[in-house]
């Protein structure tokens, strides 16, 4: 993955970025949670909400941002470039961020990762290949938006996308017959409650 | 085989109730006020009696690192961190007690931030674990509606707040100074040490940075008893611990088992077995990407848990178990696991930042043989250059496997450079 | 103090220094890239690995770690060595290697750190990492691909330039050094940026591809573009000047210098006053010495002491407004200014005039006042001492004047004379600050002197001091910051009206008058020249600007990188420039123009070579006869209570990067004003 360090020219321009009340509440509550003075401990928190609220991080939310919490501008755009999770670019709908490290890749996530980008269309979804999710138990993962799809391959990738398409929300997790991260056909402990 | 009564996370696999309600039923919150009433300094003493060793991957004794902390508050607050940032590939046992069993959690923070003399913690979750968080920060409110948290916590009389802060992908943060830097709203950027945490951690304050599990596992250690727990496992590597099998087995699974319980045990007894079974194995990693893979003869015999797997010279880690059988390519998956580095690399300091993108290249050109004989040596010295010379571990964890890999299949690496060459002379 | 033994060799050291600062200390030189004594350790190149016992058994960055008592410390071990390698072979490999095209190439420490722990060829076969090149204004180009990711560039502009605009985005070998959104940082002192880039990423732009450093003759110099008289190293090639460097005096100026003191050079090559003129039917025609002395001598044929003045100007050296004053002296003229602003200061106490506590006395400051004055635009580097004053702590700074960004923290307490009454009478919050402070600090601008109250002011500032109990015998906190590097020279050399004489208003209102016939001006621009009436203008410098327009006769002189010179600082201080060259064509140095002429005019100046000038220096004023001393004035009385207008105290420097006729010539100055529009329109 090609790793943005500059302001991108080729994105839609945005004139200007303002929170919305709800969200500035949330980015109040996050300040809150550090003592007086370390109100940049937020600002992970509060370029999330942002995000959030616009779809992606554009430069004058950053700047937003920045002004809220007081910080030098370049110091957020450090941050949103570091960062994997900021997007400063929009993306599509859903934006599937598959997993392609060895525990993944061990069970087929080139597959999956296939299935994704042929998906991939932009509006839909965005495709984005990420390092390890920490499902590695119910590899392959992918993770679309917030949610975690597990153990997955090539066909119930396809199912999960199919159901995206048609506005209806997959049951994230294991997409076989498993209890989460219990073996597959049940527990080998635990058995006694 | 570790029984069910010596299992500290009983709803590991969510089959439970996670608020509340639940987690008091199966025994946590239980006369939380009895253990803090026995004072920092008698917490700190039977933790390290239990010889509980740190959950995260370095292993350092858990009550040995909380005595480092002052023993007097004075002008600056302490602070007790929570590392949730696990993003140790193969790894993914914090995330099923974030979700399944955030209360214990939860009052083994009010324990350690007590026994530290922090009236503050910070739980850092790494980002993507959105709905993790989002059971964390419910049980936390729980928490303090019940009084468990806030003001006269438990009704010990010491005040405890604890906050979730969410990370947003960067592998780096679950080094404990890059954390402690991206806490306070910067660039995940491991910190020059010393000054160790202890002596100036979060905002130049006192803290201690620590894993999940360990936290987690404090409040049983101290309700049964440090005896109890050191009664399990070995001598200096005792306890129970969570271990993720994942990889080529029949049936993938996170399970709390006995420390040094033997990997082919773990593997059979838990996992269904190595996929094709035990003789189609090739190689393990034991303890999550950053430790050496071990063949399958080591394998047949080793046991899991700090010593025994050094002296192989890998190592526990997070004893998250990596099974490879022999369809795998496995050069590929470690030069994958080299991308990995190259990529979660901060760049700050030279080793690292460039050390792992060569080391990666190298590992890409090594998968279709396209190098030369000698510069397996080479590659192996460029390990070595990284390793030890970084600001942080992450150079040793990304020469690491690699090294692993050239002791262990140096002939496999060798047999592809040839077979490259012979093919091309041929043609 | 803590014994440690390094390489074998047992010495003491002061506690708390670092194993880096303990082996210099030892004598033994540790590489490094990222570690810079003026910034904050960031320990990230791994360069300056040792080997440290009792210690880890790997190798430690010795620029990050403290010593300890009985530490043993390995510089040369195997260890040592392959760590060092390894590192410097890392450096390399995504290193383009383009010495031959860098301009850094012979003074990079890359390039020399190769040479003791590089090899031979390399080992890395695959592509190396292309960076896109930065836009980083005028001064510095980029050439990014060299970049070794050592951050100094953004600690100094942090940390020292105060401008937060420089960082690394991206991480791992994506990391790059870039402001993001593409434009030139706000600040003064970018040039510096360039100095510390240890590599050939950062380098000057208006000196790309100019010379190369072997080529250059170096001449230890002093800057005239400010009061701060920054210690600079002058790199000529032939007879132009190539570029100008800092040099390091920790009592002036560190190792910084401004953007205009290093990039207002190429000013020097433009519209220089080559010869002789003289204004023949209202045109200045080329003209010989002889034929412009004539016709000065035809001028002052008879001609009454009281019908001429004379006005030296901000950037003169001491040896040329010595002669001057000797010479209209001998004219029996007293009229004389040096004070082309018209600041109300006289050569009184020279504590009245000078910075007292020196530049180094704003690092023991506890409390600072600024007085009409923006730092910032005076003197950047003064005004990164004050930041550095701000960050190291326990220091409270206001100021009474311009609204403007200092780079640390002001407390504004209000904006003209009325207030600062107000803080004298101890109606303020501050003043009790100031009271309280061990080392009460007060700065006089001249914004709060060059105005019809400025003796008032002075006055107020003056009793402020006192009731602040600033003056004491261990420390005198009352600091007078200059704009013209030649101001505190003038003074000490009594370049003011002397009985019945005129200062610039007088001389200028007697010629709108026509009382004043001849006005020498000795590289005199920054004066309302259209006052100057009828009369008949001498003007001696080296620039065609606002003076020589003017000028009825015009004798060519030097530059100040063209004559050996002495300046006295914003603090008294009295430093020598060298001549890096010769003045062009038939220009000459100046005090010898003004000896030639006093000779022609029958009036011969009592000295023939430059030291018997400095001699006579040392007559008029015993300063003079100590270079490079610093010390507080004799306190005494000045300034003159008054009426106190209410106009806000305002900064006299509008644009920082022209205020002399040197930097107005200069395209890179202009360049630099282009750059930064949008801010200087915010003012």
């Amino acid at each position: 993955m090609a790793m943005i360090t500059a302001d991108p020219k080729d994105v839609p321009h945005v004139e200007q970025f303002a929170f919305t009340p709800e969200t500035l509440a949330r980015a109040q509550e996050l300040i809150s949670h550090y003592p007086p003075g370390r109100q940049a401990s937020a600002v992970i928190g509060v370029l999330d909400l942002a995000q959030r609220q616009q779809g992606w991080l554009p430069r004058v939310a950053m700047d937003a941002v920045a002004k809220l919490l007081d910080m030098a501008p370049i110091r957020v755009y450090e941050i949103a470039t570091f960062y994997t999770m900021f997007q400063l670019k929009p993306r599509g709908k859903y934006l599937l961020q598959v997993c392609t490290t060895t525990p993944c890749w061990l069970r087929g996530s080139e597959a999956v990762m296939k299935a994704c980008q042929h998906a991939a269309d932009g509006e839909t979804f965005s495709v984005q290949e990420v390092e390890c999710l920490g499902g590695c138990v119910n590899a392959p993962v992918v993770q679309i938006n917030d949610d975690f799809y597990e153990d997955l391959d090539e066909a119930s990738i396809a199912k999960v996308l199919d159901a995206f398409r048609r506005g209806e929300t997959p049951r994230p997790g294991p997409q076989v017959d498993r209890q989460t991260s219990a073996p597959v056909g049940g527990a080998t402990t635990l058995k006694s409650e | 085989m570790l029984g069910d009564k010596d299992r500290i996370f009983t709803n590991l696999y969510g089959a439970h109730d996670w608020h509340l309600a639940g987690a008091r039923a199966r025994g946590a919150w239980d006369n939380t006020k009895a253990i803090l009433d026995k004072g920092p300094d008698a917490i700190i003493d039977e933790m390290k009696k239990s010889g509980l060793r740190g959950r995260g991957g370095a292993g350092f004794p858990t009550g040995l690192k909380w005595s480092f902390m002052p023993k007097e508050v004075k002008d600056r607050p302490h602070y007790l961190i929570v590392n949730a940032d696990e993003s140790e590939p193969g790894t993914c046992k914090d995330r099923d007690i974030l979700r399944h069993d955030p209360h214990l959690f939860i009052e083994g923070c009010l324990v350690a931030g007590f026994a530290m003399r922090a009236n503050a913690g910070y739980i850092y979750v790494r980002g993507e674990f959105y709905n993790e968080a989002q059971h964390l920060i419910t049980a936390v409110r729980e928490a303090y509606e019940a009084g468990l948290l806030g003001k006269n916590a438990c009704g010990s009389g010491w005040d405890f707040d604890l906050y979730v802060h969410r990370g947003a992908g960067a592998y780096i943060c679950g080094e404990e100074t890059a954390l402690l830097e991206s806490l306070e709203g910067k660039k995940g950027m491991p910190r020059l040490k010393p000054p160790f945490p202890a002596g100036s951690g979060l905002y130049g304050c006192p803290s201690t940075v620590n894993n999940v599990e360990s936290i987690a596992v404090a409040p049983t250690i101290l309700r049964r008893g440090a005896t109890w727990f050191a009664g399990i496992g070995r001598p200096n590597n005792t306890g129970t611990k969570l271990f993720c099998i994942s990889g080529h087995v029949n049936k993938p699974c996170n399970v709390e088992e006995e420390m040094g319980i033997p990997l082919r045990e773990l593997i059979d007894r838990h996992a269904g077995g190595v996929r094709g079974g035990w003789d189609n194995l090739l190689a393990v990693i034991p303890g999550g990407a950053s430790v050496p893979l071990l063949p399958k003869s080591i394998c047949d015999t080793v046991l899991m848990d700090f010593d025994s797997l050094r002296d192989q010279k890998s190592g526990l880690g997070t004893a998250a178990v990596i099974v490879m059988d022999k369809s795998t390519d496995v050069v590929k998956a470690i030069a994958r696991l080299s991308y990995f580095y190259k990529h979660e690399s901060c760049g700050q300091c030279t080793p690292c930042r460039e050390g792992t993108g060569w080391m990666w290249r190298v590992m890409e050109r090594m998968v279709t043989g396209n190098a030369r004989l000698e510069e397996i040596d080479a590659l192996e010295d460029v390990t070595k250059q990284v390793e030890g010379h970084t600001i942080c571990a992450l150079g040793d964890a990304a020469a690491w496997p690699i090294q692993g890999l050239i002791r262990h299949f140096r002939p496999e690496m060798e047999r592809r450079i040839r077979a490259r060459t012979e093919k091309l002379a041929a043609e | 103090m803590p014994k440690v033994k390094i390489d074998g060799v047992e010495i003491e050291v002061p506690a708390g220094i670092t194993v880096l600062q303990a082996c210099e200390l030892a004598g033994i030189e540790i590489p490094r890239f990222c570690y810079h004594e003026r910034l904050s350790i960031a320990g990230n190149c791994r360069m300056c690995l040792v080997e440290v016992k009792p210690g880890p058994p790997k190798p430690q960055a010795s620029c990050a770690l403290p010593i300890a008592d009985k530490q043993e410390i390995f510089t040369q071990t195997p260890m040592v060595k392959k760590a060092r390698n390894g590192v410097m072979e890392f450096l390399l490999i995504n290193h383009p290697l383009d010495c031959p095209i860098c301009d850094q190439g012979g003074e990079c420490d890359l390039q020399d750190q190769a040479m003791a722990y590089g090899f031979d060829r390399s080992r890395f076969h695959e592509n190396k990492r292309a960076v896109p090149d930065k836009e980083l204004g005028p001064l510095v180009k980029t050439s990014m691909n060299r970049c070794i990711h050592c951050t100094r560039c953004i600690r100094f502009a942090t940390e020292v330039a105060g401008v937060e605009e420089l960082g690394a985005t991206g991480r791992g070998e994506s990391m790059e050094v870039t402001t993001y959104v593409e434009h030139a940082l706000s600040t003064e002192l970018a040039g510096n940026l360039v100095d510390l880039c240890p590599v050939g990423a950062l380098t000057s732009k208006p000196y790309a591809f100019e010379a190369r450093s072997w080529e250059l003759s170096k001449t230890e110099s002093v800057d005239v573009m400010d009061g701060l008289g920054s210690n600079i190293r002058v790199d000529t090639r032939g007879a132009q000047v190539m570029r100008v460097l800092p040099r390091l005096n920790d009592d002036v100026n560190e190792e910084w210098i401004s953007d205009k003191t290093r990039h207002a050079l190429d000013g020097l090559r433009h519209q220089r006053l080559d010869r002789p003129y003289v204004r023949r039917g209202g045109k200045l025609a080329e003209a010989t010495w002889d034929q412009a002395f004539a016709a000065i001598e035809a001028k002052l044929k008879g001609l009454a002491g009281s019908k001429v003045a004379a006005i030296a100007g901000d950037q003169c050296d001491a040896e040329s407004m010595v002669a001057l004053k000797d010479l209209m002296t001998a004219l029996g003229s007293p009229n004389i200014d040096c004070r082309q602003d018209g600041a109300k200061l006289d050569a009184g106490p020279r504590a009245s005039y000078i910075f007292n506590p020196g530049v180094r006395g704003i690092d023991s400051a506890d409390a600072i006042l600024l007085i009409g004055s923006n730092p910032r635009w005076e003197s950047p580097v003064l005004n990164a001492r004050l930041r550095k004053r701000y960050l190291s702590g326990h220091c409270a700074i206001a100021s009474v004047g311009p609204a403007v960004d200092h780079t640390y923290p002001v407390e504004r307490l209000g904006a003209g004379p009325a207030t600062l009454r107000d803080l004298v009478e101890g109606k303020l919050g501050f003043f009790e600050k100031m009271k309280v402070a061990k080392h009460p600090l007060i700065i006089v601008g001249m914004g709060a002197l060059t105005r019809q109250d400025g003796a008032a002011v002075l006055a107020l500032a003056r009793d402020l001091a006192e009731k602040v109990d600033a003056i004491r015998a261990d420390w005198n906190g009352f600091a007078v910051l200059h704009t013209a590097a030649a101001r505190v020279g003038g003074l000490d050399l009594g370049l003011v009206p002397g009985e019945g004489g005129r200062d610039v208003e007088g001389i200028l209102a007697g010629c709108e008058k026509r009382e004043i016939e001849l006005v020498y001006l000795l590289a005199a621009d920054e004066i309302d020249t259209a006052r100057l009436g009828k009369a008949f203008v001498v003007y001696q410098g080296h620039h065609g600007d606002a003076g020589a327009h003017r000028a009825d006769v015009i004798l060519p002189g030097a530059a100040y990188t063209e004559k050996p010179g002495t300046y006295v600082n914003t603090e008294g201080r009295v430093q020598l420039g060298q001549r890096a060259g010769y003045p062009p064509g038939d220009a000459r140095e100046d005090w010898a123009i003004l000896r030639a002429l006093s000779e022609r005019l029958g009036k011969t100046l009592p000295y023939d070579t430059l030291d018997q000038v400095r001699t006579r220096l040392g007559a008029v004023n015993k300063s003079f006869s100590a270079l490079d001393q610093q010390a507080a004035g004799a306190w005494g009385g000045f300034g003159q209570e008054g009426a106190l207008s209410d106009a806000p105290f305002v900064s006299p420097i509008a644009n920082f990067y022209m205020t002399c006729p040197i930097s107005r010539a200069s395209k890179t100055m202009a360049e630099c004003m282009a750059s930064r529009a949008h801010l200087m329109a915010a003012e």
